[in-house]
């Protein structure tokens, strides 16, 4: 079974093209990571996926079906920078938004909800700090904090943009662990994400993106050596020190 | 102040005005308080300007001076500005501030040329257009007071229902389109709320000084706590008492205008909560600063004591 399938998808701002004729599919039950170097599109993958973005062609489906939001089968956790965290609500309040879509138009989160929340936070590590002023959370705690209400929406599949960037290595093992709980439970778990060194000890599959899609599946087959060159193109120097640790594997 | 208390509790005129104005900080202060989360306190501040051709064109139109269908013609304007602001800054490279700097400056230019050509033709010579300008609170009555509230009423209850719609969509955007909600119609539906508190204040404060009523009692609001729901109820209060103490000022004081005393008066509440909110106030911060300070100092001279203690044996 496909979770996500991706055909010819092209997305662009203003004319420019920034995602050219993506075409992948994702197993079920997998960690999947996506590798590229800054301005690849991998966040643009997402958002476009998740609809955010427009797409100018292309079909998404996940599980089998064209996605629509309200399906409730799809959790997003997006970049922790992308927020004011100066907002005034706590660590608990920012976890139930993980339950709003549950909760449906005008009513209020109920008690269900907040066990729902509390459990959540839990699982990250985080409950002592339920009713911590979230402008108070050190990066790595609200990190986390964004992770647990990705893990309320209670979906099948989940989007991560990035949730190792500017984490501690307690707190990136901490969310590794957490991620393999997911992949489980049959859930499958798409993550943007830098550290090639990890690639191979993190992920099952990886899709490898400049613009255009380079390769995608299993870590052993597309995480090689030439595709990452292309990928990567003339970054060499960057390129060697990670071509040791490719072999080395 | 004998007087003032006769004035407030037999003079319904007086009456009027008062409910009129804590009516208008309210709404102001609800909405304000989501705007400024937002970032959208500008955008009221824009909205408010570009009230005024509104006004006057529907001046122009009707021929004579009522409120309801000023008021509509504050609104139609007033959206068209907020509108343009949004299609500039989604259709240009040109950035929200100078979207709302052109928007705002242009609206109200034209304005004043209405204005002037309104205050040349005879009838609208003694139409008192131009209060609405610095507002004219005196002018409130009962009628416009139903009108009011009945507006605050909706914005307040709208506000209400969608609360925690338009909570996830201030603090992540992203997030909120992922679940589903329809992002573009709720930023829509706010800057129509945002307009609504715009237009139910400028009869009384005017719309040179709308955007104050939308900001001051928000901010003041935000340094006394760390949670959205009570933000939006005290930055209401404050609105509220705003009004109020605003014009029991201007009604003590003869000739002085009522809106320049609200939006004072909301500045007052700002100051007092910058100083001495718990917490946030800078004179708290100050204390619990020299407070840690001396703790530490105490802790190091025990330390030293008890080191001093040890080599002495």
């Amino acid at each position: 079974m496909h979770t996500v399938e991706v055909e010819n998808l092209t997305v662009a701002y203003q004319k420019k093209p920034v995602l050219t004729n993506v075409n992948f599919t994702v197993p079920e039950g997998k960690l999947i990571g996506i590798i590229g170097p800054n301005g690849a599109g991998k966040s643009t993958l997402i958002k476009a996926i998740l609809g955010l973005i427009p797409k100018a062609c292309g079909e998404i489906k996940i599980y089998g079906k064209t996605y629509r939001a309200k399906d409730k089968i799809v959790g997003y956790v997006p970049q922790r920078g992308s927020v004011d965290w100066d907002f005034p609500t706590n660590a608990l309040d920012v976890v139930l938004m993980g339950r709003y879509g549950h909760v449906g138009w005008f009513k209020r989160p109920g008690k269900r909800d907040t066990e729902i929340a509390l459990e959540s936070l839990r699982k990250v590590g985080m409950e002592e700090y339920a009713n911590r002023q979230i402008s108070q959370l050190s990066g790595g705690q609200q990190q986390r904090v964004f992770l647990a209400r990705a893990l309320a929406q209670d979906a099948l599949v989940y989007f991560m943009d990035e949730p190792f960037v500017g984490v501690d290595a307690a707190t990136e093992r901490a969310i590794i662990v957490l991620l393999n709980e997911l992949k489980e439970q049959g859930k499958t778990v798409l993550v943007v994400h830098h550290d090639l060194q990890t690639v191979r000890e993190y992920f099952d599959h990886v899709i490898l993106l400049n613009v255009n899609m380079i390769a995608a599946g299993p870590t052993e087959e597309a995480f090689t050596m030439e595709n990452l060159h292309h990928t990567y193109g003339g970054k060499l120097a960057f390129l060697n020190k990670s071509q040791v640790m490719v072999e080395q594997k | 102040m004998k007087d003032l208390l006769t004035m407030i509790f037999h003079d319904a005129n007086t009456q009027w005005v008062l409910l009129g104005t804590m009516l208008l900080g309210v709404a102001s202060g609800v909405l304000g308080s989501i705007a400024l989360l937002r970032k959208q306190s500008l955008i009221g501040d824009a909205v408010a300007h570009a009230a005024l051709p509104g006004i006057c064109i529907a001046f122009l139109f009707l021929g004579e001076k009522s409120l309801i269908v000023l008021l509509i013609g504050a609104t139609i304007t007033g959206l068209l500005a907020a509108y343009c602001i949004q299609f500039i800054v989604s259709n240009s490279i040109i950035k929200e501030d100078t979207a709302i700097c052109l928007i705002l400056s242009v609206f109200f230019g034209f304005g004043i040329v209405l204005l002037t050509k309104v205050s040349q033709s005879s009838a609208g010579n003694k139409s008192g257009l131009d209060d609405f300008i610095f507002g004219q609170a005196a002018s409130i009555v009962g009628n416009d007071v139903k009108l009011m509230a009945g507006a605050a009423a909706c914005l307040i209850l709208i506000t209400f229902l969608l609360y925690k719609e338009l909570k996830v969509l201030t603090f992540d955007p992203e997030f909120a389109k992922g679940l589903g909600l329809p992002a573009s119609f709720l930023n829509f539906l706010f800057l129509s709320l945002l307009v609504a508190a715009v237009v139910i204040g400028i009869q009384a404060v005017g719309v040179i000084l709308m955007a104050a009523m939308l900001i001051t009692p928000a901010i003041a609001a935000r340094y006394w706590t760390n949670s959205l729901s009570k933000m939006i109820l005290i930055s209401g209060v404050f609105g509220a008492l705003s009004g109020m103490i605003g014009t029991l000022i201007s009604t003590l004081s003869v000739g002085l205008a009522t809106g320049p005393f609200i939006v004072v008066t909301a500045t007052f509440f700002f100051v007092i909560s910058m100083l001495f909110a718990p917490e946030r106030g800078l004179v708290m911060k100050r204390v619990k600063r020299i407070q840690f300070n001396k703790k530490i100092k105490e802790e190091l001279v025990l330390q030293k004591n008890r080191k001093g203690g040890y080599h002495e044996l």
